[in-house]
């Protein structure tokens, strides 16, 4: 064999292995694209109907002798009145065929127990209404919204012991009318946590969300960024120096949940903080993504070249001014992004703030950072765990919730890298 | 020791810049060996020798940037106008105001042109007001011969130079605060002719004010544009004096063999 046929088979052998192993990874890739389609297509089927909620049209007599018999229009009074006997009322004149006290009861269940309170705000906001007839929607019960949907046959609900004959009767007859219909769920983003699936939402874990976030941000990025300068411009090489270099990189990979029970038994137990709060949970969080940012933000910094440093200490600047003018500008879009990821992660977090209490039944959206609330990941599980049917849709759209949230820190981190490296 | 006995015996009188009895070490490794040398102000002096032979070090033992490699360690002194720069009371932020250096690679911040000039005064505090910053701006532009080619993009990022360009940028940089020295690492190495000519030029304008020490690898270069030259070679200074005299009479055989190519 000639040196050139060599040569000539060789270059075939090298080009044959180039394409297998495009091959490989586009194949990997697919994979990827796939599994991660199935996931997001599952997630979005599931919890794209808990955006629409099931709306029952009444016609409602706000009865002066239940809601205000003494007719002082006292608030407490009015506020502790029995709606539900004018919801049942109002369902009554559809259908004056229920009169016993289980079939009254059967037919109060349609709606949901938020009827009562979308009348009660009626007449909190203007109790001029007090003995007139109105045209309202209230909010179905969660089987009706289930059926509505197709998410559960009938079938499913006279065995589940949800709903009997009588009541899918009942239900046919208003639907014919028009008088059952989907709306847009505005309650899911308002309301907090609720016993009722139809009236549960997520806006009481969002603001949780967002204070806990802040708290980590605001401790966790300062200090991380300060413990990377000095660690990078200004600490010497030395044993100590080294071992804390080696601990920090540790820390990164440390199960999130040891920071909860770190947080426990230091923030909780050891210096009397609150459960449940934001701030304890933000304070955890900082010290889970403090090593993530550290980390992040000295390769940000050691990718500074040298050249410049060079430049600026020739000139005389001092090792402070160094950092501060050339090397921390260079370094930021690597700090934020860092950072970035960094909170996201801290977003997803469950494990650790289950361990500080986070778990809370929280109705109402905290007032401070110190006052008890749920977050988005604690919510989703606390959902997902929950018996009732109906909770299944509320989760997958929470972590529909989450996952925008997650995609707009992640686009922001993207954003600001762009605009920091435009400029040169 | 002999090395350093030849040289101080042709000791000049208008020396800025004094090296004595310099011994430099990187960790374990002495990379110089008792050097001795007198640099004279407003002339331009140049260093050569073989790669690895100490220029670099030398150089940045003029201004102390060896302070930033923490391995590195110095015996002996270096004087600036009669004044130790390593003994205890100096400040370091001024000694390199006044002993300048560029670069062999061109290494302007990632920032405007104006703020590339305008950065040694401003962190000086050389300028009492805006319009003072830019005359200071104006003119090291200008000194460079920069103006012309930059004065409509002053905002433009100095990077977005030619080479030439940011080297010339890079010079007016160091001389936007007032220095009384120049040192130059092989500034030319990354420049084609032409820029390496206006370098030169602007070498020869400059050395009315200033003094300029330059590490070169280019014999034409060293022997037209400096006054007095520095042979090192293996980390000592075989010998130094008049440019012409080391040039044309060398009295090391080492020196004589270097310039006339035989090593390095
Ligand atoms: N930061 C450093 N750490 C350890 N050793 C170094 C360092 N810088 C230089 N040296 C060593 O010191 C000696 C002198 O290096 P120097 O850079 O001064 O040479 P030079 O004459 O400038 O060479 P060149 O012409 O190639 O630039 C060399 O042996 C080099 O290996
Ligand atoms: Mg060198």
């Amino acid at each position: 064999m000639t040196r050139a046929e060599d040569t000539a088979r060789r270059l075939k052998r090298r080009h044959r292995a180039e394409k297998r192993f495009r091959l490989y990874g586009i194949g990997a890739v697919t994979s990827a694209l796939v599994v991660l389609a199935l996931l997001l297509g599952t997630i979005i089927v599931n919890g794209s109907s808990a955006f629409t909620t099931t709306e029952m049209r009444l016609t409602v007599f706000l009865d002066p002798a239940v809601i205000d018999p003494d007719a002082k229009k006292n608030r407490d009074d009015l506020l502790q009145a029995d709606y539900g006997a004018i919801v049942l009322a109002a369902l009554q004149k559809r259908f004056p065929e229920a009169t016993g006290r289980s079939e009254r009861l059967q037919l109060l269940k349609l709606a949901s127990p938020g009827a009562r309170d979308v009348l009660r705000d009626m007449v909190m906001a203007d109790p001029a209404v007090i003995g007139k007839t109105v045209e309202v929607s209230v909010p179905a019960s969660d089987n009706i919204d289930l059926l509505r949907k197709g998410k559960m046959t009938k079938a499913q609900a006279v065995s589940g012991g949800k709903m009997n004959e009588r009541q899918f009767a009942w239900y046919d007859k208003l639907a014919a009318d028009g008088l059952v219909r989907g709306t847009f769920n505005t309650r899911f983003f308002t309301a907090g946590a609720s016993r009722e699936p139809e009236l549960a939402g997520i806006w009481s874990a969002v603001v949780g969300s967002f204070m806990t976030l802040a708290v980590t941000l605001v401790v966790a990025f300062p200090l991380g960024v300060a413990a990377a300068i000095y660690l990078q411009e200004f600490a010497p090489k030395n044993r100590w120096t080294d071992m804390i270099e080696v601990n920090i990189n540790n820390l990164a990979a440390v199960p999130s949940i040891v920071f909860g029970l770190l947080g426990l038994a230091v923030f909780l137990n050891y210096m009397g903080l609150p459960r449940s709060a934001p701030l304890v949970g933000g304070l955890v969080l900082a010290l889970m993504t403090l090593p993530t940012i550290i980390i992040a933000a000295r390769s940000a910094m050691q990718a500074v070249p040298p050249s410049i440093r060079d430049a600026a200490v020739g000139l005389g600047a001092s090792p402070l001014q160094v950092v501060a003018h050339h090397v921390l500008p260079l370094a930021m879009p690597g700090i934020l992004t860092g950072s970035i990821i960094g909170m996201a992660r801290a977003l997803g977090e469950t494990a650790p703030l289950l361990m500080i209490g986070m778990v809370a039944f929280i109705v109402d959206a905290p007032t401070s950072p110190m006052s008890p609330a749920t977050v988005l990941p604690v919510q989703v599980y606390l959902w997902a765990d929950s018996p009732e049917r109906a909770f299944a849709e509320k989760t997958a759209a929470a972590v529909l919730v989450l996952l925008a949230f997650l995609i707009v820190m992640n686009g922001l981190a993207i954003y600001l890298r762009r605009k920091f490296e435009r400029r040169w | 020791m002999l090395d350093t006995m030849t040289a101080t015996a042709t000791g000049i009188s208008n020396a800025i810049l004094r090296a004595k009895n310099l011994d430099v070490f990187y960790g374990e490794k002495q990379a110089l060996f008792s050097v001795g040398i007198d640099i004279p102000e407003r002339e331009i002096t140049a260093l050569i020798g073989p790669s690895g032979c100490g220029k670099s070090t030398f150089l940045r033992c003029l201004n102390r940037m060896n302070d930033t490699i923490p391995s590195c360690t110095i015996r002996g002194t270096v004087e600036i106008g009669g004044h130790d720069i390593y003994a205890r009371d100096v400040d370091v932020v001024e000694l390199r105001r006044r002993v300048g250096m560029v670069f062999q690679k061109p290494n302007p911040f990632p920032k405007s042109i104006y703020d590339n000039v305008a950065y040694g005064p401003r962190i000086h505090g050389l300028a009492a007001d805006k319009g003072e910053l830019d005359e200071i701006v104006y003119s090291c532009l200008e000194r460079t011969g920069l103006l012309g080619e930059v004065r409509d993009r002053l905002d433009a990022p100095g990077t977005s130079l030619s080479g030439g360009q940011q080297q010339r940028l890079c010079i007016a940089r160091a001389i936007a605060v007032s220095p009384e020295v120049i040192l130059m690492d092989e500034p030319c190495s990354a420049l084609d002719p032409i820029a390496t000519a206006r370098v030169e030029e602007l070498m020869e304008e400059l050395r009315r004010n200033y003094t300029i020490v330059i590490v070169t690898h280019n014999m034409q270069q060293a022997a037209r544009v400096s006054q007095h030259t520095a042979f090192f070679h293996l980390g000592t200074l075989v010998e130094w004096g008049a440019t012409e005299q080391i040039f044309t009479s060398p009295s090391d055989e080492r020196t004589q063999g270097y310039i006339t190519g035989r090593y390095g």
